[in-house]
């Protein structure tokens, strides 16, 4: 690995990590490194174990083996919600919004570990409650705005566009305060405009947010547009990671992607 | 931006060997450990009454097999919970009923032709008898899927269980009404003799009106009846499941409906077909547990449908041997606890062995392990 | 058919539910601030509390007896108080599977345990016995504290099999209640010369003390339900929607048997099995079923509009969306699972000491699904249709049909329960939701939060 900044602890550092699934195995010997502020891309075709990864780095999978390290602390064993809480913020694949609620509840609720008022001050109705609330809708509200979302406050997340709902799943996941964002296919279902909106927001969001980003797509040319580094999986193993440059012109990873004889015949 | 990131203690992994796991496991062994005390100290207190709740609880057991079959079938494939299914045992229960005591229905060949053998008279009508159960039984639980469950396919599964709970309580409610079944137990009439044995210093038959000696062991004809109607059943099932076209449309369509239905499987068609199927062995369930405890009313099917459920989700749900096995156990469990606890707890075994099983492996004893999730 | 009974009948069920709307507005107004003497004061508490009162009082003063008449008659009363306890349990049973997601059918036995448990205490207390107070009391209490400082220990542990931090709370609370029974013992001495027997009721079972003691009763008899279902939840929760739904079915019938045999299996001679309890001291006014109403509405609804209520609706909603939203999941379920356990509880207790003789039949798991219906009925995840729901099913079952059809022959009541599943399959196939779908009104309605003021400030794809 061409990593610059040698020294400096990694912001995350995920060591050997494996996942068996019964005899399956679905990850296996995982290694990667994010430094704080990159923008860092995991790719591989479907079913190459990249969810999987994701899954195990916020806790809904227990690996079979390795460590996952987050500002130096092992995360394996958190909880989800232990992990989410630490710092690490995620999106899904196939959008996952509480899509009975109002899109301004959907970020209001990632606000919930840091409501700082306890059930009593909110049976009781005490001033610290009232005080809360109000610093949570500012700081929702806050967000809807720098995600273009204020127009659809009080909509049903269910009623809104494709595109929106993942802005709004973005938003939510910028409430838990990340320091790293994980970002699952975002660009899933999303035509060539709308990718490029997509990929002017992420850019935004790490500036603004000071955030960490670790991308796992589909779709390579999102992918070299935005990201620093990335690592290309296949069948659970990592097969190459390097630059943009270095990525695209790797045979094996080529191979990955079209078969031995698609390589070959392109 | 303020970070929410406060430095933790790193967290205690409790290992699957260390004290703090074994406890759970203590405990259920603390809870074996006594239920095998239990048994050990009557079993060789007195041997025969042992054996006797062996055999009750086998008897049970077999009927509860029948139900649950029904049961685990229907879950398999749309994952509802059938509530009605226990209701649907206890109209075959009624029907059998009216058809011996108003139509004697049980001696029709006898009737028909005077002079006709009357032993095969009596096998020939009560297998008429359970025929006619079985039919009309299919022919409801069709019309309760077609009208109550299959508009709701779609719809979130909890709406389909609380449609079935009303199917369920219609039917109770409506037994219930005076002029349909009311709320009373109504003594069932036979449609054969009950010939009892015992066993002691050999096989013994038992003449009405004596009751057997001390230390003697008594089988009934009902019994062997119920447990090779019961074997037959499950051999049936077995080669319909994986012989007959229609068993592995059924096990496609429990497996994936939409595929199933791109392959041409008439999906709606299947699924009838599985509701009749475990109907109509509930229906020859009734009708036996109708002749071995003959005492029959509305609310009748309520217990042992929860405990055929009960036994099916103890098997693995969506299995056809587990429902079997699962049965066998509730069976034992629940003869062992009126013979050696109490009565009325019977009913609260049932439940507390599911919770521990469902603790121990959620899917069941015969159950695969779940899939990855998405 | 007796027309008139029927349009009297009709009249009073639009009454009560517009008494409830109107209750449900006044208790929700909210004014401008208004300067007194130079400061800013809200007059919008005065003005809830005072409509509460009058809300209360108009109900008290149509219960009264003028030269004995009064505008509600026994059986109307009886209504009342049953309309207000189904509704805290219906209300319970909402919060549990109408805003959480988890399908409970075992709100019934929490009911029963809570009716059961208050009424042993009152029953005992009348009858010269201090220990059911104390017993509960004390258990109750240290049975919470040792449940949370088992709890804290857990906290640090992770991947902890279920069965065994179950085991670990359950030895936990055996002890409390060990430690609660010689308490019992030991305060039996100091309180019971004070209470006298049946027939010569000393100075506490009487006048106010009485009504305190009715009080704790009801509120330990609803943190004892409250701990049984903790236990009870913590790990059954953990087995998945239909499994959670059977087993908390299981859990009702357990409880039923163990009320038809509280004199033989249990040591309770006093609750006669299923011969049922009698005797138990009918403590419970219009007061009293007001007060616990209005307690349970306001708890309920102060939780749901907080940020606790949006994690236990994240639940519902997705899971493991919820869980990487940084909520604990598994606790906000057990959590709401054991709030609608206390609230049945409490419902129990003022259930039980208005109708003063409990048995078992009335606590059956059949009858266990009429609260389910309910809240299928009103809407799930709507407080105001429950409470609708609620106070329209009795009045509507209970008082119209069975006035009615036992008018035209004494088979016809026992049509009603023909017709309510009917009316349950109808609308389930019709309007799944609920006849008021998640619609709130008055105090329980949500506040609409309005749109923020731009202040103009880049944000993403503006080139849109």
């Amino acid at each position: 690995m061409n990593d610059i900044n040698v020294g400096k602890t990694p912001l995350l550092q995920i060591e050997g990590l494996t996942k068996f699934f019964g005899g399956l195995r679905a990850v296996s010997d995982f290694n990667l490194s994010i430094n704080s502020g990159e923008l860092v891309g995991l790719i591989g075709p479907n079913g190459a174990g990249k969810t999987t990864v994701f899954n195990q780095i916020t806790g809904i999978y227990l690996p079979t083996k390795g460590t996952v390290k987050f500002n130096g602390i092992n995360l394996v064993g958190f909880e989800p919600h232990e992990i989410t809480r630490t710092g690490i913020g995620r999106t899904f694949q196939n959008i996952r919004l509480f899509s009975n609620l109002s899109v301004l509840d959907n970020v209001r609720i990632a606000f919930h570990p840091q409501s700082g008022y306890s059930m009593f001050d909110s049976i009781l109705s005490t001033s610290r409650f009232f005080k809360r609330e109000q610093e949570i809708i500012e700081k929702a509200q806050e967000l809807l705005e720098v995600m273009n979302l204020s127009r659809f406050q009080n909509e049903i997340a269910r009623n809104l566009p494709y595109g929106e709902q993942r802005r709004v799943e973005i938003a939510r996941a910028l409430a838990c305060q990340p320091q790293l964002l994980l970002l699952d296919e975002p660009a899933a279902g999303m035509n060539p405009k709308e990718i490029m909106q997509l990929m002017d927001m992420i850019h935004f969001v790490r500036e603004n947010f000071k955030l960490t980003i670790l991308l796992i797509e589909h779709q390579m040319r999102v992918v070299m547009g935005i990201c620093e580094y990335i690592t290309v999986m296949d069948f659970g193993e990592i097969i190459a990671r390097g630059n943009p440059k270095e990525i695209q012109d790797n045979p094996k990873v080529i191979e990955a992607y079209l078969g031995k004889g698609a390589a070959n015949a392109a | 931006m303020q970070s929410v990131s406060k430095p933790q203690k790193p967290p205690v992994i409790v290992s699957p060997n260390s004290f703090l796991a074994w406890i759970g496991k203590i405990f259920l062994l603390v809870i074996g450990l006594f239920a095998v005390y239990i048994l050990a100290i009557n079993l060789f207190d007195k041997p025969y009454l042992f054996a006797q709740n062996v055999i009750n609880g086998i008897q049970l057991g077999f009927v509860y097999a029948l139900i649950a079959l029904g049961y685990t079938m229907v879950y398999g494939i749309v994952k509802l919970i059938n509530f009605a299914h226990g209701d649907v045992f206890m109209v075959s229960a009624f029907v059998s009923f009216f058809a011996v005591e108003r139509f004697a229905l049980h001696q029709w060949p006898q009737r028909l032709f005077p002079g006709f053998n009357p032993s095969l008279s009596t096998v020939i009508g009560t297998v008429t008898t359970i025929l006619l159960s079985m039919v009309i039984c299919v022919l409801l639980a069709i019309t309760i899927e077609r009208v109550a469950y299959k508009p709701l396919r779609e719809a979130p599964r909890i709406a389909a269980l609380i449609t079935a709970i009303g199917v369920s309580f219609f039917l109770e409610y409506f037994g219930l009404l005076n002029f349909v079944f009311s709320a009373r137990y109504i003594p069932y009439q036979r449609p054969f003799e009950v010939v009892t044995w015992y066993i002691k210093d050999g096989i013994h038959l038992v003449e009405s009106g004596v009751t057997p000696p001390d230390g003697a062991i008594t089988i009934s004809n009902i019994l062997i009846i119920i447990i090779f109607a019961t074997i037959l059943v499950q051999i049936f099932l077995q080669y319909l499941v994986r012989r007959t076209k229609i068993g592995i449309a059924m096990r496609a369509t429990s497996f994936d409906k939409p595929t199933a239905r791109l392959m041409g499987i008439q999906v709606d068609k299947v699924i009838s077909f599985t509701f009749a199927i475990g109907a109509s062995f509930a229906a020859l369930g009734g009708v036996l547990y109708a002749i071995a405890y003959p005492s029959i009313r509305t609310l009748m099917g309520v217990y042992p449908g929860l405990k055929a459920f009960v036994a099916a989700v103890l098997g693995g749900i969506g299995s056809i041997p587990g429902a079997f096995v699962g049965a066998l156990i509730m069976g034992q469990a629940e003869a062992m606890t009126s013979g050696y606890i109490s009565t009325p707890m019977r009913d609260a075994i049932a439940f507390s062995i599911l919770i521990l099983v469902l603790l121990i492996k959620p899917t069941g004893i015969f159950g695969e392990p779940e899939k990855e999730k998405a | 058919m007796d027309i008139t009974a029927m349009i009297f009948s009709l009249v009073k069920i639009v009454a009560v539910i517009a008494y409830l709307y109107g209750l449900l507005w006044v208790l929700g107004v909210k004014l401008k601030k208004v300067e007194i003497a130079g400061k800013l004061v809200d007059p919008s508490l005065g003005v809830n509390i005072f409509g509460g009162v009058i809300a209360f009082g108009v109900i008290q003063l149509a219960l009264t007896k003028f030269n004995g008449f009064s505008l509600l008659n026994d059986f109307d009363s009886g209504l009342l108080y049953q309309a207000c306890t189904m509704t805290m349990v219906a209300l319970g049973l909402n919060l549990i599977y109408g805003f959480n997601g988890q399908f409970s059918l075992g709100q019934w036995g929490f009911y029963g345990i809570g009716a059961y448990t208050a009424a042993d205490i009152t029953y005992r207390w009348v009858n010269g016995d201090s220990r059911g107070l104390v017993v509960v009391g004390v258990g109750v209490i240290i049975g919470g504290l040792v449940i949370l400082l088992i709890g804290k220990f857990l906290s640090n542990l992770r991947r902890m099999p279920v069965l065994s931090s179950f085991t670990l709370y359950l030895i936990g609370s055996i002890l409390a209640g060990v430690v609660a029974v010689y308490a019992g013992k030991l305060a039996a001495p100091l309180l019971d010369p004070f209470l006298g027997d049946s027939l010569n009721k000393g100075v506490l079972a009487q006048g106010l003390p009485m009504q305190v003691v009715f009080f704790l009763a009801v509120v330990f008899a609803g943190i004892f339900a409250a701990e049984v279902s903790f236990l009870f939840g913590l790990p059954v929760l953990s087995l998945g929607s239909d499994y959670f739904g059977i087993a908390t079915l299981g859990f009702s019938i357990v409880v039923y048997t163990l009320m038809v045999n509280s004199d033989t299996i249990l040591p309770f001679p006093e609750m006669k099995g299923g011969r049922g309890m009698i005797g138990i001291p009918k403590l419970t006014t219009w007061f009293w079923a007001f007060l616990f109403l209005v307690l349970v509405i306001v708890i309920m609804r102060n939780i749901i509009r907080s940020s606790t209520g949006r994690s236990i609706l994240s639940v519902r909603e997705d899971e493991t969306a919820a869980r990487s939203m940084g909520i604990d999941v598994a606790r906000t379920k057990l959590m709401s699972f054991v709030i609608g356990s206390f609230f049945a509880g409490i419902g129990g207790g003022v259930y039980a000491h208005f109708i003063g003789f409990l048995s078992p039949g009335a606590f059956d798991f059949l009858v266990g699904f009429n609260p389910l219906i309910i809240i299928v009925f009103g809407g799930l995840g709507s407080m105001t249709g429950t409470i609708t729901a609620s106070f329209g099913w009795i009045f509507f079952l209970e008082g119209m049909l069975r006035e009615i059809l036992g008018k035209i022959s004494p088979e016809a009541p026992s049509w009603r329960y023909v017709l309510y599943p009917l009316t349950l399959l109808l609308l389930m196939l019709v309007r799944p939701q609920g006849l008021l779908g998640s619609v709130e009104w008055g105090f329980l309605k949500s506040k609409i939060i309005p749109l923020r003021k731009s202040e103009t400030r880049e944000g993403v794809n503006n080139h849109e």
